[in-house]
């Protein structure tokens, strides 16, 4: 995609996105609401779309800081037990759910600044090792903290039970939809490329006078926030939570759909998202040998392709529509180029595909 | 008094179980940079070979801890083969997820052959506990401190005085020039991993001693406390492993013995959180300045 | 060679991604055209569907799998003697890899599949997550292992789950009647504890005995706790032994007790080691010499009595195992449920309809106790649908576990 000429404007493209997915949304909606979808697709499919934040938001902080955080449940968990505990005290009201969110999401956005100001200094196996440390200090402090605080918060091993149910597959998906295109936007900003930078070469955007540690953090939080709201999307689609649901297999687990989609890609975390979810379930009686697999994949990978399958590849609808147009028109067109990078535009539009 | 005693000396034997497998983590990432994440799971192959060579070969104890030891150094040999040297110039990344999924794998592996619950590994090594200053030590205890004082020793005149330790150093201190000088790269790299393993055999013959049980996800926290011990003493630092190694077992023994035994992994991760922050290097090691 | 392999890879994982969409229309569609609650119509005349939902892989397969060897044992002879009315029992099991999310997600794919009752789940955390989809639906439940009291009762909003049952003791009745046996047949006046704080298990059955000693004067000289996954006991043990106890309380699972009491007896303690139904299991894991003594409160005892020999017997015969405990409780789960089946076959209801779940949850709970069960003779439940039975005491001798008295 080196020559981008975009023939369709701006607003349209967002357009066709956003009428897009909406149509998805609805139609889909529509699907599961009328039961044509039975329960359990439409669980999955939930299931789904809170993995697909997860994996989408690690993807900041390993696709495109470079980093490699190992502590990704943890932030979910902060996340699901702070707004389940706010549903919990608001005993499931529906209005107040968007707000347990993003409560939820802030609050580990807020740890996430605490943890990454002085990780952030560190370089790859301190930075790993150091989030690792902290994953696992969330999950002790989660099992632990009712003993200190003397009253019951978190319920320690047994978990918080009889959560309300508030989520459902409109909503999941809404937030998915959100989280996509806040990534790609900040992505596409100034901002986003400054991250890129740091990537490519600390040293050498440091002297070009970015602020690194800023923007480290920056992507470090924004990541830590959306694990956040996935963590809540997560404790009202199962209306139970135990802090074991939160171990180091979780972080790895996530990890492995955004290593294997393809660090730096968001169109590879989203469907590798789906595909690693989904699989599963429509092959589980071979589920003792999903683990193994999970582990053979990321090292061949590694091996083969360490960018992951997908690279920093990103599908783009709208650059396949203009490659299309162009192809009828053959090479007239004379118009300026703006070379302009498309990164994660397409995970948005990626779930139209479920459509076809 | 004697209370005390006791805690101490539960605090160096686990400590000493520490600062064997710290070894094995700080010699690996001092001559390649690289955090094995697998190590902690050699320990775990060790623990099933020993078990199944005294349950279902029934070879005697001294012939099961040889071959213990003889497969975790194979093993870690093949892991850095087939796994590791096809990214020696790739990032640093690939390399650190790559000894995730490695570390993964066998312990899936571990899982899916032996099944998720553990396995009595029979004594290997007994005797009668003995009377120190009114104090009476357990057998194995004495036994585990002893052999790892004596295995750094013997590290670190192997890294200090012989050939391979000089082209060890040399590697570790710039992999390009050492090249140039003649040293083979890949053999002292192999070598490196091979006595890292082995040290990870030792210590997963002392652990079953003193754990007598081998089960699939054994060698994880016991690999991260490790590597914890290998940060607080310095990573690269052979004396280093061994002191931050005996400071997380008396840490936690002291944890333990004054009633908060549930914050244990917690104080373990703020150690290291603490020694990242305001000292990296750890206690004994040096500033190593990156290149541009 | 690599652009290859990663084009290769790339095809596996959208053939992958078509696959499972794929799979969700094909299978989604049949069931959608008349049906709304597909529950009612898919249920066909000649079977009756029962769900066994439970974890067969992973870190807790071994409780899993009893439950669905001794649950399917039962199903199997029910079905080689006719059925029930006729009908065949046709099971639906699905693994739910301990994982709460896949706890839920199985269940609704049996529901989606035309179940009429669940036997299961088994751990309790993954139980309590079905209990939030069933009981909307009134689904009838008998999980033969889930220990917690959360389990069948919501204590923040009083609610008794009316559609959920179990054949197996709560954590509660454990941990007193370990305080009471203590108290009554070991003279104990002082005891210590060490549990695993990160199992809801242990934490449960260590408070109730913690309540019961207060209540009979037993004085808890120490509690020790210790997080899964830890090996190394010694320095709890040690500040155990200088409080020298009478007895000391293990309610963990038989490995971790394993290696407690391993370590304990280096640690220079002598008292006598009592443990929960966890301890079941744990001759495997220690020498002879240091588990003589200990006892233990089991669901099941091994040949204690012609039914549960031919029990035994017919379980060795078919899965080539001994069976545990789970699969002694989910047996009976099966007889009760088979029985309250019946019932509501003869009552003549449509099977699967609202009124005949209905049936089946007031047969299990009001005409069960009659039943031949192995673990208890019939059930009776009490106001939160625990069942009211005896605890068998087990006792390590010479390296065996015995039983010595049903107390």
């Amino acid at each position: 995609m080196k020559n981008n000429e975009k023939i369709i404007p701006m607003p349209l493209r967002y357009l066709i996105n956003i009428v897009l997915f909406v149509v998805f949304l609805l139609v889909m909606n529509n699907l599961i609401v009328s039961g044509t979808i039975p329960k359990y697709y439409a669980g999955v499919i939930s299931f789904i779309g809170v993995n697909i934040i997860l994996a989408v938001s690690l993807n900041i902080a390993t696709g495109y800081l470079g980093q490699l955080p190992l502590g990704h449940a943890g932030f979910m968990a902060i996340g699901a037990y702070t707004s389940a505990l706010i549903m919990k005290a608001a005993s499931g009201s529906a209005t107040i759910f968007p707000f347990a969110l993003i409560a939820g999401g802030l609050i580990a956005a807020l740890f996430g600044l605490i943890i990454g100001i002085p990780a952030l200094r560190l370089k790859g196996d301190y930075l790993a090792i150091l989030t690792l440390g902290f994953g696992e200090i969330i999950r002790v402090i989660l099992l632990n903290i009712d003993n200190v605080l003397g009253f019951t918060l978190t319920n320690g091993a047994a978990g918080l039970q009889k959560i309300p149910k508030t989520t459902n597959f409109l909503i999941t998906f809404i937030m998915v939809g959100i989280t996509c295109y806040v990534i790609h936007t900040m992505m596409k900003s100034r901002h986003g490329r400054a991250i890129l930078s740091i990537r490519e070469n600390e040293i050498a955007s440091e002297s070009c006078g970015i602020n690194t540690t800023y923007y480290k953090t920056l992507g470090f939080v924004v990541s830590a926030f959306f694990a956040g709201i996935a963590g809540g999307l997560y404790a009202g689609n199962i209306g139970i939570l135990s802090p074991s649901a939160f171990n180091f297999m979780k972080s790895i687990e996530i990890l492995v759909m955004v290593v294997l989609g393809g660090m730096g890609s968001m169109f590879g975390s989203v469907l590798s998202a789906t595909v690693l979810t989904a699989l599963p379930e429509a092959l589980r009686r071979f589920e003792d040998y999903r683990m193994v697999v999970y582990s053979l994949v990321l090292v061949i990978v590694m091996i083969f392709k360490p960018s992951g399958l997908m690279g920093t590849y990103d599908f783009s609808l709208n650059g396949l529509l203009d490659k299309l147009i162009l192809k009828f028109r053959g090479n007239h067109t004379e118009k300026g180029a703006m070379p302009q990078e498309k990164k994660g535009e397409a995970a948005v539009r990626k779930k139209e595909g479920k459509l076809k | 008094m004697s209370l005390v005693i006791s805690q101490l000396i539960n605090g160096l034997q686990s400590g000493s179980i520490y600062a064997l497998v710290a070894l094995g983590y700080s010699m690996v990432y001092g001559i390649i940079m690289l955090l094995n994440f697998a190590h902690g799971d050699i320990i775990m192959v060790g623990a099933y070979v020993a078990w199944l060579a005294m349950v279902h070969l029934a070879l005697s104890p001294i012939l099961a801890i040889i071959l213990a030891i003889i497969a975790c150094t194979l093993l870690g040999v093949i892991i850095e083969k087939v796994a590791y040297t096809p990214l020696r110039s790739s990032p640093r990344l690939s390399l650190l997820i790559t000894a995730i999924g490695i570390s993964f794998l066998l312990e899936n592996l571990a899982q899916l052959i032996f099944k998720a619950d553990a396995k009595r590994v029979p004594p290997l090594i007994t005797g009668p506990s003995i009377n120190i200053a009114g104090q009476y030590v357990d057998f194995t205890a004495i036994i585990t401190i002893v052999v790892s004082v004596i295995s750094m020793i013997l590290l670190t005149f192997l890294v200090r005085k012989t050939k391979m330790g000089k082209a060890m150093r040399a590697v570790s201190e710039d992999m390009v020039t050492a090249q140039l000088m003649g040293i083979n790269l890949n053999s002292t790299i192999s070598f490196t991993f091979a006595v890292g393993s082995a040290l990870a055999g030792i210590g997963s013959i002392l652990y079953c001693c003193t754990y007598p049980q081998a089960s699939p996800t054994m060698g994880s926290m016991l690999g991260l406390k490790a590597f914890v011990a290998a940060v607080l003493g310095g990573i690269g630092s052979l004396p280093g492993a061994m002191i931050g190694g005996f400071c997380i077992g008396l840490a936690e023994a002291f944890v333990s013995a004054v009633g908060l035994s549930v914050w244990k992994d917690g104080v373990v991760f703020a150690i290291l959180i603490i020694v990242l922050i305001f000292k990296p290097t750890g206690i004994l090691g040096k500033v190593i300045n990156e290149k541009v | 060679m690599k652009k290859f392999l990663s084009i290769a890879l790339i095809l596996v994982l959208i053939i992958g991604c078509f696959a499972a969409c794929g799979d969700k229309n094909t299978t989604g569609d049949p069931d959608s055209e008349e049906s709304k609650p597909p529950v009612d119509d898919t249920a066909s005349d000649e079977t009756i569907k029962v769900a066994i939902i439970g974890c067969h892989t992973g870190q807790n397969a071994q409780y899993g799998l009893g439950v669905l060897n001794g649950a399917q044992l039962y199903i199997d002879q029910i079905n080689a003697s006719g059925g029930i009315n006729g009908k065949q029992i046709k099971v639906i099991a699905y693994d739910n890899k301990s994982d709460n999310q896949e706890a839920i997600n199985a269940f609704n794919r049996a529901v989606d599949e035309g179940i009429t009752a669940l036997i299961g789940d088994v751990i309790s955390a993954n139980t309590i997550a079905v209990v939030g989809e069933a009981y909307p639906l009134n689904m009838p439940m008998i999980t033969p292992s889930a220990t917690a009291a959360a389990v069948t009762y919501d204590d923040e909003t009083d609610t008794v789950y009316s559609n959920v049952f179990r054949t197996c003791f709560i954590d509660p009745f454990q941990g007193e009647k370990m305080a009471n046996y203590a108290n009554e047949k070991l003279g104990a006046k002082t005891a210590a504890i060490i549990y695993e704080t990160g199992n809801d298990y242990a934490v449960g059955v260590k408070d109730a005995f913690i309540e019961t000693c207060k209540k009979l004067g037993i004085e808890i000289v120490d509690e020790e706790g210790y997080a899964t996954g830890d090996v190394d006991f010694m320095s709890q043990l040690t500040t155990i032994n200088s409080k020298n106890p009478d007895v000391v309380f293990c309610p963990n699972y038989y490995q971790d007790n394993g290696l407690i009491i391993t370590q304990a007896r280096k640690a220079g303690i002598k008292a006598t080691f009592i443990g929960s139904d966890g301890m079941n299991g744990v001759k495997g894991y220690a020498s002879a010499a240091d588990l003589e003594g200990t006892v233990y409160c089991s669901g099941y005892a091994p040949g204690v009595t012609e039914a549960v020999k031919a029990f035994d017997e017919a379980y060795a015969a078919k899965f080539k195992t001994e069976p545990n405990m789970f699969a002694a409780t989910a047996y009976d789960a099966a007889m009760v449920l088979c029985n309250a089946l019946q019932i509501a076959e003869e009552a003549g209801l449509k099977t699967g309809s609202d009124e005949y779940k209905q049936a089946v949850i007031d047969a299990i709970r009001d005409k069960s106790a009659d039943l031949e069960c192995i673990t208890s003779s019939g059930y009776t439940f009490d106001e939160r649908n625990n069942p009211v039975k005896n605890a068998f005491i087990m006792k390590l001798v010479g390296g065996d576990e015995v039983y010595v008295e049903t107390y």
